[in-house]
């Protein structure tokens, strides 16, 4: 296809256009093409883009994940076309239309299956918004269940979105590894050490776990010098401007076992610092002195804590979000 | 007997300096010949990448990585649209990933000449760079053929990779990877024996498996202390684990060792090459399936690969957008960097180019 077509689609536009049933199918074409293989994520993306979006999004969403779910069976244009319809209109070809929405619940709920409570909350959220401004389609959409004939009205399928909530424990394989170390560090390094762990299912299935900052130091310790851990090899720190708050990602590995975990810790924003890990892993040094060169994190206990990229004399902090030069033509 | 007072003298090496192979500077104290303090100081090449990649999509990131390890640049490429691809559940299609495998241990190859034939220059022999660049330049012109360039190649996409194999090439590739059987032995006999060479590395710049792995080393640095960890094993991605190799390790990690493996590891990617020759597809896509605009779905992803310098990841937060929200490089040239003030104290000044070279920077990579 031409370079003018590859791009008309790009913009968000797209989402704005839901209502005209050409744009529609041009939206259906681009997610189409890719549902084969990435069918399973797809599906599970409308709760996220819900959480974010007002309902006419969410209506885009719908022949996407209508794609995704009916795959290589039926044929393409039509199923897609089966669930705009569905997704436009109010319940039109009901016997029809539960048919896909049932492989699509299947494949949804695989998908929602490791998620983590938060995001299911979120999701739940987004369910209820959207039943709330688009009627039963929407809710249909984001609620696995509500493919139940019942979802005629924006009531019971937001409450059917909301049973899913606690979805069926994730069967990750590295669940208990995460509910170890979340044992661990509840137990030898203080109750409230950890704030939230879930785990990342794209990502390998890393187990990440975010930890309260006044307890991080502690918490690295053990993570470096326990046993059963052992994390013995700090990959990689980043840090995150959240706008909200700051986030400082920490990949660890234990070169032994080959195990792989991910640590946060968040910050406010407004006087950000996190306690230096470097007494921990040397290469902390090096990566803190670069997030607070950039992002401006304080690194309390860090033995040399000075900018390392920008020159000594430089304003502000260019990785943060609202960061503004202060000679624009520098 | 009267003593002949002497006093610290400091001395500032770099920024522009042959040794440092880019713009990278370092101030020493030193006590006649000794160093007694070193202190590293970067980011004359910072360029704000992972700033700029927030404004840009990813398509638009990938010529941007090509310039961070501009020795390496089909490593850098990979790393990325391996991470957008797996956040998007993509599938590559068989022959793009054989493309992508051969030329990202060809560019192993070159990247591994570059380093030893400036690295003898660095300490004193000069024809050997002349060969290693010749050689070197024989893989350049074969990945001029597939992409048109010779050092940015911007030749990954994410779902594939932008041309084909043109007709023959293949066979160039074949022709290539059996004639460097030969040259490295060549290599060897050339230099590996050198009497002089080895006094000047052996012993220099040793540290053991544990500083190593506290300090975050990746590639041949933590290798040479006889830590058996190469991700192209331990975390197969790609192909990886349809061929064979062995991953050469040291054993005192010193400057010695980590010449014997990295050569070891040209040696290693020529058998890896030869098996992906053998076996690649006489046809097929070289691009999958992809969106016509690439939006990671939200959520976060680290992935890494094996460069010839090390471990070389991509952290990416995505909120959903084309454009990534937080971009990270998890550079092995600038952790691995982090070990040499360590390394130079006690040291003679002669000795500061021998262990600055055999960490093998880029610095295009250490500043980003």
């Amino acid at each position: 296809m031409s370079e003018e077509e590859r791009k008309r689609p790009g913009e968000p536009e797209d989402d704005v256009s839901a209502a005209s049933a050409g744009e529609q199918r041009t939206g259906t074409l681009e997610d189409g093409v890719s549902a084969a293989n990435i069918g399973e994520r797809r599906s599970g993306a409308p709760e996220d883009g819900g959480s974010a979006v007002s309902a006419g999004e969410k209506r885009t969403e719908a022949p996407e994940a209508g794609a995704a779910a009916t795959g290589a069976g039926t044929p393409r244009p039509k199923a897609a076309e089966t669930a705009a319809d569905g997704a436009r209109t109010e319940p039109a070809a009901p016997a029809r239309r539960k048919e896909t929405e049932e492989e699509k619940a299947a494949r949804r709920k695989a998908a929602l299956e490791a998620r983590e409570a938060a995001k299911a909350a979120k999701a739940a959220a987004a369910a209820q918004d959207a039943a709330a401004q688009a009627g039963s389609p929407g809710a249909a959409q984001a609620g696995p269940q509500a493919a139940s004939p019942g979802a005629a009205s924006a009531g019971p399928a937001g409450a059917a979105a909301e049973t899913n909530e606690p979805p069926p424990k994730p069967p990750s394989p590295n669940q208990p590894r995460l509910d170890r170390a979340v044992q661990l560090l509840r137990e030898l390094v203080a109750d409230d050490a950890v704030e939230s762990a879930s785990i990342n299912e794209a990502n390998d299935h890393l187990p990440t776990i975010v930890v309260r900052k006044e307890r991080w130091l502690q918490a690295a310790r053990l993570f470096r010098s326990h046993e059963e851990l052992n994390a013995n090899y700090l990959r990689n720190v980043t840090g995150v401007d959240y706008e909200t708050h700051m986030e400082v990602v920490y990949h660890l590995l234990s070169l032994d076992s080959g195990h792989n975990y991910a640590i946060k810790v968040r910050t406010d924003r407004d006087r950000p610092s996190v306690p230096s890990v470097t007494p921990v892993w040397e290469t902390a040094n090096w990566n803190e002195r670069e997030i607070y060169d950039l992002l401006g994190i304080d690194f309390p206990g860090h033995p040399d804590l000075r900018r390392i990229m920008m020159p000594d004399d430089w304003e502000g902090h260019p990785l943060r979000k609202d960061y503004v030069p202060l000679d624009p033509e520098v | 007997m009267g003593v002949i007072r002497t006093e610290e003298l400091l001395l500032n090496v770099g920024p522009q300096h042959p040794s440092t192979h880019g713009v990278f500077r370092i101030i020493v104290k030193l006590d006649g010949e000794i160093i007694t303090e070193a202190t590293p100081v970067m980011g004359y090449l910072h360029r704000g990448t992972e700033k700029l990649a927030e404004s840009l999509n990813y398509t638009q990131i990938i010529p941007y990585t090509d310039r961070m390890d501009y020795v390496s640049a089909m490593t850098n490429n990979y790393v990325l649209v391996h991470a957008v691809e797996k956040m998007m559940g993509l599938t590559v299609p068989e022959r793009a990933e054989f493309l992508r495998l051969i030329v990202m241990e060809l560019q192993r190859i070159a990247s591994h000449l570059v380093w030893w034939g400036t690295y003898l220059l660095d300490i004193g022999a000069l024809s050997p760079f002349l060969y290693a660049f010749n050689d070197r330049e024989r893989i350049l012109q074969l990945f001029n053929e597939l992409c048109g360039a010779r050092l940015t190649y911007n030749y990954m996409r994410v779902g594939g990779v932008k041309w084909d194999a043109p007709e023959g090439w293949i066979d160039k590739v074949k022709d290539f990877v059996k004639s460097m059987y030969g040259k490295l032995d060549d290599y060897h006999a050339l230099v590996s024996g050198n009497e002089i060479f080895l006094s000047r590395i052996k012993g220099v710049g040793a540290y053991d498996a544990e500083t190593a792995i506290a300090y975050g080393l990746s590639g041949a640095n933590l290798r040479s202390t006889g830590v058996k960890w190469d991700l192209r094993k331990n975390e197969p991605y790609s192909l990886y684990d349809r061929f064979e190799f062995d991953v050469p390790v040291g054993r005192n990690g010193d400057c010695y060792d980590r010449y014997v493996v990295r050569m070891e590891e040209i040696r290693q990617s020529l058998r890896i090459l030869e098996q992906a020759l053998e076996q690649f597809p006489p046809e097929g896509e070289t691009m999958g399936k992809v969106p016509r605009v690439i939006r990671p779905p939200a959520g976060e992803i680290y992935v890494r690969i094996e460069s010839p310098r090390g471990e070389i990841g991509c952290y990416i937060v995505s909120t959903g957008k084309a454009e990534p929200y937080r971009l990270k490089f998890r550079r092995p040239s600038f952790v691995n960097l982090q070990i040499l003030p360590k390394l130079l104290v006690g040291e003679s000044m002669t000795n500061l180019v021998t262990i600055l070279g055999g960490i093998d920077i880029v610095l295009g990579e250490v500043d980003c």
